[in-house]
């Protein structure tokens, strides 16, 4: 067990940098998810704490060791794979134990210990059989089981749950979580679904284009998102934004709307062009419209497009009253209200569920 | 619906004949040379494998003892024997005369030359009678056309092992073709490993050597190779040819091991790294226990190729009877046995059995291995 330290970790293949000085400090025993679209630096950065991929810049240190110049099996890590990385000839019995294979252990030890960890992990009647023979999430496990027999400092998964189908996925991620609380080890999640991430972690690092965007336990993620990427990215359905202006008196004139009160746009210059982010959860559909109650916050009219019925409740996709119906806002209804395409109604929010983005650099401007 | 699947049925069975087919085609003529190497070599003769089953009719000539021979039984001058000396056979019909040697039944008494008369018997024995004394050293001449029984025999192998010198060659051959495979195999899996998953400069200059080494005819080679081993005094031994059969296999070793490797996923290999072992212990225990199928089917190829070689072979070994390989044994007797289908098809025989045997053995692992260095 160990802490991670990265500091202005760079990667640079040949001229083109992909990571662009990373800084993150992992204390020890934390759950830590790496997460964001295809291409964003996350795998590259867990390989690097690996020792997989070559650090071109900064350092990483586990414990208070640099380990940069140390090799894999230096670094006392163990990782599992997307793809499992089983090795296809052995046994389960013999892949479990082929990280024990250095360890000076007595042979009646490492024995006890493999059928420790098979029993743990509900491998036992499986130990004489090959890969082949067992399913995706037997040999995920069994990828698992190699990994902890070793009892290392650091465990890395790189989104071992990504080639698992979605009833086998949950449950999973139900025992990767189990699993922590009953190891207490540090532990670096990459995922590249931000529900995985939000269900996991202890802290989220949200990542794009090489650079971090934010770091936060789930909830300072989901309710301060820090800005329009992390906004888009967390949450589903995605944040409806809504570009606006502020106006003279402080308040706020969304395009093709009306103006409405926000604190927030009171430390802005009038003019600025903002973004106004609401979540799909936080928007009320009243399905009268002009019921204009004098409540202070959002109130939008639109036209119903589509409803999705989702079982508790139902997504609703609407033509919002900006400019003629070019802004398409999501809200979640309740299942009891009759909505149809084509139904006229009107949206409200809450001002403290509000959020307010600078257009021009996407940062959340502070409430 | 119906349609599509008339359609594929249709096509299952084009491919199913064809390849019917060409088992057939190589199939139908090396069973023939089985069974003409078991058969004696008067029936090969006399009619082909396909009758080898069946008794055998053929016309044979014999000449019957001279006057010298004759025995007087009571003012009859007799001649007496068997037309086939002791073997088997049965006479169907005789004669007297070159012109016509199945003219009479046998049994039959007829009119021979100089007023003899003649009788042959079904199992052979004749009965020349005269009542004048036989005159001249040189006896009548017999034809008879006789059925021989099919008969299988071992000789041929005995003979074609032992006094053509086909079994020495044998072990010369294999005394090549095994070190001359397992070498390459060696040294070509830890160079495909290399190759395939080490970081190192020059990496890709290399295996694009080995793609040009491909494509170099060996017989570039021959001359300047064979006056290097003469300089380092290695001469014409089997150390020689081991170390040019494996130069000449190297590159097709190399190249299609590390293409298989390649293939390999990538994670297996950083799993083992992160468990902690070294290269060669990735290459011993993970690596090359994936590779089976290349390796197997490489060891095939190359196998064969020394099994079969011979202008190597005539370069870099002796004439002598402890040097000589089999291709070199077999277009000797070529030469010299042109004619003795015999010794020809049993040769042959010989020299097919163990490439059919390695072959069969491995073929699952020769169809997967060139398969999965390819197309992956």
């Amino acid at each position: 067990m160990a802490t991670v330290t990265i500091r202005n970790l760079v990667k640079r293949y040949r001229e083109a940098e992909v990571l662009h000085g990373i800084n993150l400090d992992i204390a020890d025993g934390e759950f830590v998810v790496l997460v964001g679209p295809s291409g964003c630096g996350k795998s590259t950065t867990l390989r690097m704490i690996a020792g997989l991929e070559d650090i071109s810049g900064g350092e990483v240190l586990i414990g208070d060791r640099v380990v940069n110049q140390l090799e894999p099996k230096e670094r006392n890590i163990a990782m599992v794979f997307q793809n499992y990385a089983i090795y296809p000839h052995m046994t389960i019995y013999k892949n479990i134990s082929f990280g024990l294979r250095t360890a000076r252990l007595p042979a009646a030890e490492k024995d006890r210990r493999i059928r420790a960890v098979a029993e743990q992990l509900e491998l036992t009647p499986y130990l004489d059989r090959k890969p082949g023979q067992l399913s995706g999430g037997q040999r995920q496990r069994v990828a698992i089981g190699r990994a902890i027999i070793r009892d290392p400092a650091v465990f890395l998964f790189d989104e071992p749950l990504s080639n698992l189908d979605a009833q086998l996925r949950a449950q999973t991620r139900l025992e990767i979580k189990k699993l922590h609380q009953r190891l207490g080890s540090t532990i670096i999640f990459v995922t590249h679904d931000q529900v995985e991430a939000m269900t996991l972690a202890d802290r989220i690092v949200i990542m794009r284009d090489g650079h971090i965007q934010q770091i936060g336990t789930p909830t300072e993620v989901y309710d301060h998102p820090a800005n329009t990427f992390v906004a888009r990215f967390i949450g589903s359905p995605s944040m409806n934004l809504l570009p606006g202006a502020v106006t003279a008196d402080g308040g706020l004139a969304l395009d093709g709307n009306g103006p409405i009160a926000h604190p927030a746009a009171r430390g802005l210059a009038p003019g600025s062009r903002v973004l106004l982010g609401v979540r799909a959860d936080d928007l009320r559909v009243q399905s009268h419209t002009g019921a204009t109650d004098k409540a202070p916050g959002l109130q939008l009219s639109g036209r119903v497009s589509v409803v999705e019925p989702l079982g508790p409740d139902m997504l609703v996709y609407l033509d919002a009253g900006l400019d003629a119906g070019t802004q398409q806002v999501i809200a979640k209804a309740d299942t009891r209200q009759t909505l149809r395409p084509g139904d006229e109604v009107t949206l409200t929010a809450a001002p403290e569920t509000l959020h307010l983005f600078d257009e021009q650099s996407g940062k959340a401007v502070a409430v | 619906m119906d349609n599509i699947v008339g359609t594929k049925s249709r096509l299952v069975w084009v491919v199913n004949l064809s390849a019917l087919a060409l088992v057939l085609l190589w199939l139908f003529p090396t069973f023939g040379l089985l069974v003409s190497s078991f058969r004696d070599r008067d029936q090969i003769t006399a009619s082909g494998w396909w009758k080898a089953m069946f008794p055998a009719e053929q016309t044979l000539q014999y000449r019957a003892p001279g006057a010298g021979d004759a025995v007087d039984e009571n003012g009859v001058f007799v001649i007496s024997g068997n037309v086939f000396e002791g073997g088997r056979g049965s006479v169907k019909s005789f004669g007297t005369s070159a012109r016509d040697p199945g003219a009479f039944p046998a049994g039959e008494t007829v009119p021979a030359d100089d007023g003899a008369d003649l009788t042959v018997l079904q199992n052979g024995d004749f009965r020349l009678t005269s009542a004048t004394e036989f005159e001249g050293r040189r006896g009548m001449r017999i034809f008879v056309t006789s059925v021989t029984p099919p008969r299988f025999t071992f000789e041929n192998y005995g003979r074609v092992l032992g006094a053509e010198g086909l079994g020495r060659a044998f072990l010369n051959t294999m005394t090549v073709s095994i070190p001359a495979t397992v070498i390459p195999i060696l040294v070509a899996a830890f160079a495909a490993y290399a190759l395939a998953w080490m970081e190192f400069p020059g990496r890709a200059l290399l295996v694009a050597g080995v793609v040009g080494l491909l494509v170099v005819p060996l017989q570039l080679a021959l001359i300047p190779l064979l006056k290097l081993h003469n300089e380092i005094g290695l001469g014409k031994s089997y150390l020689g040819i081991w170390l040019a059969h494996t130069g000449f296999g190297l590159p097709l070793a190399v190249y299609l091991l590390r293409n298989y490797m390649v293939g390999l996923p990538r994670e297996i290999i950083e799993s083992a790294r992160v468990d902690g072992a070294t290269d060669f212990q990735i290459f011993l225990k993970i690596i090359l226990p994936l590779s089976f199928p290349a390796l197997a089917s490489f060891a095939i190829f190359q196998f064969l190729w020394t099994w079969n070689d011979l202008l190597v072979a005539l370069v870099f070994l002796g004439n002598t009877q402890d040097q000589l390989v089999m291709t070199g044994q077999l277009k000797e007797l070529m030469g010299s046995r042109g004619g003795d289908w015999e010794i020809l098809a049993t040769s042959a025989f010989v020299t097919i059995a163990v490439p059919l045997v390695v072959f069969f053995a491995m073929q699952k692992y020769l169809v997967r291995g060139l398969l999965a260095g390819s197309v992956k």
